[in-house]
C-alpha cells in the first residue's frame, strides 16, 4: 500500500491516534514522552504509530498533515496539534473531554453495528 | 546572521510581538547539532480568534526554511496578550532529552 494510504486509513480507523517517537511505556524523545503520558492521563485507550520503525509515515505524514514535526496528535481525523498544543489543551483541562467524548462517540457507533 | 537570529527577525517582522522570547535549547540534546532545538515564546495581537493550531501553523510557516533546514525541534508558546497576562509569564518547562537522535537513521 502507498505510504498516504496507509496514513489515511490510520486516521481513519482509528479516531484517537498519536505519531510519536517510540512507544507510550518507552518513549525515545522528551516531547513525545510528556505527549504519551497527557494522552495516558485521559484515561481512555488510544492507538499510537512509531514513527522511528515507520520512516516511511514519518516522512509522508509531515508533508500529508502541513505539519513538520513529532508527536502529531489526530482525534476524529483532524489534527489536533503537536506537543505544546497537546499539553497546553491537558493544562486548561480541555484534552479529556475532547479524548473521553471522541471515545464514547466511536463506541457507540460500533455498538450500533454490531 | 544565526539561525536564532534569523527566527528571531522573521517572527518579529511577521507578528510584530508584544513580547518575543526565542530559546536555543539545543545543549539539552546531546548528539544534536547546536542550532536544532528551539523554543520561542510570543506575545501577539495576531493570535486573537486564532486555535491554537491555526497559531502554531502560522508560526511553522513563517519558519518554514529554518524548519526544513537545521531546526528539529521548534516548541511553541503563543499567547495573546490577555492570555499572557493571565499566565503571568509563567512558561512551560521544555522536556529534558531522551536521546532520540541518536537511534534515528538518517
Amino acid at each position: 500500500m502507498e505510504t498516504l494510504d496507509k496514513i489515511k486509513q490510520q486516521i481513519s480507523e482509528n479516531p484517537i491516534i498519536l505519531y510519536m517517537k517510540g512507544s507510550p511505556k518507552l518513549p525515545s524523545c522528551g516531547f513525545s514522552a510528556q505527549a504519551a503520558q497527557a494522552m495516558m492521563s485521559c484515561g481512555q485507550p488510544f492507538a499510537y504509530v512509531d514513527i522511528l520503525q515507520n520512516p516511511d509515515i514519518r516522512t509522508e505524514l509531515p508533508k500529508f498533515a502541513n505539519w513538520p514535526t513529532f508527536p502529531q496528535l489526530w482525534i476524529d481525523g483532524e489534527l489536533i496539534g503537536g506537543c505544546d498544543i497537546i499539553l497546553e489543551m491537558f493544562q486548561k483541562g480541555e484534552l479529556k473531554p475532547l479524548v473521553e467524548e471522541t471515545a464514547a462517540k466511536y463506541k457507540k457507533d460500533d455498538a450500533e453495528e454490531s | 546572521m544565526s539561525t536564532e537570529q534569523t527566527i528571531y527577525q522573521k517572527l518579529k517582522n511577521t507578528f510584530s510581538p508584544h513580547v518575543l522570547d526565542v530559546i536555543n535549547e539545543s545543549r539539552m540534546h546531546g548528539t544534536a547539532r547546536e542550532d536544532s532545538h528551539f523554543k520561542v515564546v510570543i506575545v501577539a495581537d495576531a493570535f486573537e480568534s486564532l486555535k491554537l493550531i491555526a497559531r502554531h501553523r502560522a508560526i511553522n510557516n513563517c519558519l518554514a526554511d529554518e524548519l526544513s533546514g537545521p531546526v528539529h525541534a521548534l516548541s511553541i508558546n503563543a499567547y495573546t496578550a490577555d492570555e499572557w497576562a493571565k499566565a503571568e509569564g509563567v512558561v512551560p518547562k521544555s522536556p529534558a532529552c531522551l536521546g532520540g537522535s541518536k537511534n534515528e537513521q538518517k
